[in-house]
């Protein structure tokens, strides 16, 4: 935390502001998911159908990486990408009307919260668990060609370290020197599978060293941290010295997707996410330090709910796409 | 004994059962264990069985499914479980070129025992990743059989089989028959199941309805679809037989054959893609094997798109009861 001091304020303000954007998108978007799901759970019941997972207690990881990225910047996400979405600077409207599978939606409601799209800022995510990892390794090689100095960012889950993907892709961006940087942000789970039964390491950056690049673990609670971390790997990626790997410790604080009875989660997990809460402290820091007034955050507060309100409204209020629409666009050229 | 199971509670007592038979079955996938399966077709075996036969893996399908094999050719009956056979794509390696092929590359002395069971269908807006059937894909290859119940009777009767079974079998269940709270579930799925072990034969058709103008043929929830069209259309006069093949490989071709002979008109019913499929495999046995047909034969099938997210794109290309009247009526 020594950073804190050297960090212009407009900059932690920046971080503050869009890690409580995304937490209260997160908490907003779950209370429109329960509407028509109560009492019975029913999965396709409500105005936000199908699965639905969300990213509170993990916001530290989006914004202390984005915060260094441009618009040519890639990033690709995984099935739990709302915080990166929108730390990426995602169209907050068009991707809430997609989620709520509206036509004015990011892909005219055909994608979906797990598949969200946004070419403007080089923004995409996939339902498939290690799928970023070899699609970022390409971005590298078109940067590398074509002689530009953007970055991929290919986020995974500590589960996603799992799947052969991560290794080949690791591999190969080493071998040719690639602007990528691997993200693992590690929320101890994948679904009701804890990180210590399927994982042969204790830290996923160790694996770092099967594929001689550099490996670092940095504490999520803790956004400065990551943000630290995050811009050297960016920076040496655009220096053209190569892929790195970055593991974020996070602490999720909902279940793995919504609805999710969590039985196997043992209670003392749930209260160290809350304790590790990366906004309440980020939050609990900008004031003690004297950094922001409780009145300087309160304003940003309201223009995030502001903003939030407004895109649920965008999104409710669009209509639904014309059912013909599920025929078109397989194929470019012959809509 | 018998009473009314939901087909996820059927699959599980169908596994538990086979484990206390044999010693040599075991479970492995990705959340199997204290979750119980994502959509509990393994619940309760954990707590039973213990972590060594009840094996929760990492997120590594290609390693598990790949390792079903090694245990199989050690004299291990595995069963695995891809969660959506959507992720197939990441291991199918393993299964298409491997687990597929051994006893044949082998010229007969590798026996695979394998069952690989999966998820599949959509209807609830989990868009393109997370719906699909494929099993028209899997059907494709040589080497696999494809079982695809459709009531918890034919759920545990075929899980026996096909762990029973010295090839690889791939057990494809639909996350809308399960009979979980949490999904819509139509509740015929949800039927008597004896207490006892017993088996449904793999390669066996059921005509679930009889009837004299129109044959109408479907898996899994479609059966349910073409069910409650031949119900509207009896009020029209229209007479629908109605057959659930329960396997694509080997297929039941004498049921179907027999069937389309005596109604003369054949509609398929299908909801895994269009072309290349299912549909057409159906319709080319029936046309190869002579069959003279009133009309041309018709396919109720999902167009190839990928399953759209949004609830009102879904509806328009998923089959159902209402395009199947409306196929029908087209060729009477
Ligand atoms: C190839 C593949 N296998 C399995 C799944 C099912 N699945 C979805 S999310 C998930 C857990 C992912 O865990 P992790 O990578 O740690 O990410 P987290 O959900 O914790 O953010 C699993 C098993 C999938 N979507 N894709």
């Amino acid at each position: 935390m020594e950073k804190v001091e050297e960090i212009p304020k407009e900059t932690l303000l920046e971080i503050y502001k869009t890690m409580h954007k995304i937490r209260t998108y997160e908490e907003t978007l779950a209370e429109w998911y329960y509407k028509g799901k109560t009492p019975r759970f029913d999965i396709s019941a409500g105005p936000i159908p199908g699965e639905l997972h969300l990213s509170s207690g993990q916001e530290s990881a989006a914004v202390g990486v984005c915060m260094h990225l441009k618009p040519e910047d890639a990033l690709i996400g995984t099935h739990r990408a709302h915080h990166f979405a929108i730390a990426k600077g995602v169209d907050l409207k068009k991707m809430t009307a997609e989620i709520f599978g509206k036509a004015t939606g990011l892909s005219r409601g055909k994608g979906g919260h797990m598949h969200l799209f946004d070419a403007n800022v080089n923004f995409s995510c996939s339902g498939i668990v290690g799928a970023s990892f070899p699609q970022a390794v390409g971005v590298g090689i078109a940067a590398k060609l074509k002689g530009e100095d953007y970055v991929a960012v290919a986020v995974g889950g500590d589960g996603a370290a799992n799947q052969g993907t991560f290794h080949e892709a690791l591999n190969l961006a080493a071998i040719w020197k690639l602007p990528v940087i691997f993200v693992i942000e590690d929320n101890s789970w994948a679904i009701s599978v804890p990180k210590e039964k399927s994982t042969a390491v204790a830290k996923n950056s160790e694996r770092a060293a099967g594929y001689g690049i550099p490996g670092v673990s940095v504490d999520g609670a803790d956004v400065i941290a990551v943000y630290e971390v995050a811009k050297e790997a960016v920076k040496r990626a655009r220096r053209g010295e190569g892929p790195s790997l970055i593991e974020i410790k996070v602490y999720r604080l909902r279940g793995h997707f919504e609805g999710d009875p969590q039985h196997y989660r043992p209670k003392e997990d749930l209260e160290l996410a809350r304790q590790k809460d990366p906004l309440m402290n980020f939050e609990k820091l900008l004031l003690e330090k004297g950094i922001a007034t409780e009145d300087e955050l309160n304003k940003i507060k309201e223009e995030n709910i502001r903003e939030v309100q407004e895109a649920i409204d965008f999104a409710v209020n669009s209509p639904y796409p014309e059912p013909e629409e599920a025929l078109k666009g397989v194929f470019t050229g012959g809509e | 004994m018998a009473r009314k199971l939901p087909m996820y509670k059927a699959i599980s007592e169908a596994i538990a059962q086979e484990m206390e038979r044999d010693e040599n079955v075991f479970v492995m996938g990705e959340d199997i264990g204290a979750y119980g399966g994502i959509f509990g077709a393994t619940t309760g075996l954990l707590e039973k069985f213990g972590p060594e036969r009840v094996r929760d893996t990492p997120i590594s399908e290609a390693a598990f499914i790949g390792a079903a094999l090694g245990a199989a050719s050690k004299g291990m009956r595995p069963i695995v479980e891809l969660m959506f056979v959507d992720f197939f794509g990441v291991a199918m390696d393993q299964i298409y070129n491997h687990i597929a092929k051994a006893h044949y590359m082998s010229g007969g002395q590798v026996k695979m025992p394998v069952v690989i069971m999966t998820a599949m269908g959509g209807g609830y807006s989990d868009a393109a990743q997370h719906s699909q059937c494929l099993y028209g894909l899997f059907a494709h290859v040589p080497g696999l059989k494809i079982v695809i119940p459709s009531n918890s009777y034919d759920a545990k009767g075929l899980m026996i089989s096909a762990i029973r079974d010295d090839n690889p079998v791939m057990y494809f269940f639909h996350k809308g028959l399960m009979g979980l709270g949490w999904m819509p579930s139509p509740p015929e799925a949800t039927v008597e199941v004896p207490e006892e072990p017993y088996t449904v034969p793999i390669g066996e058709a059921k005509v679930v309805r009889e009837g004299s103008d129109v044959t109408i043929v479907g898996v899994a929830k479609m059966v349910y679809e073409a069910l409650w069209a031949a119900e509207e259309l009896e009020k029209e006069g229209i007479s629908a037989e109605v057959i659930d093949l329960r396997t694509l490989v080997p297929l039941d071709k004498k049921t179907l054959v027999n069937s389309v002979k005596k109604t003369g008109r054949l509609v398929v019913v299908d909801e895994d893609y269009r072309s290349y499929g299912m549909s057409g495999e159906v319709i080319a046995t029936v046309v190869e094997n002579g069959i003279s047909l009133e009309a041309p034969p018709v396919r109720v099938a999902y167009p190839d798109v990928p399953v759209p997210y949004s609830r009102v794109l879904e509806r328009y290309v998923l089959p159902d009861k209402e395009k199947i009247i409306n196929a029908v009526k087209s060729i009477m």
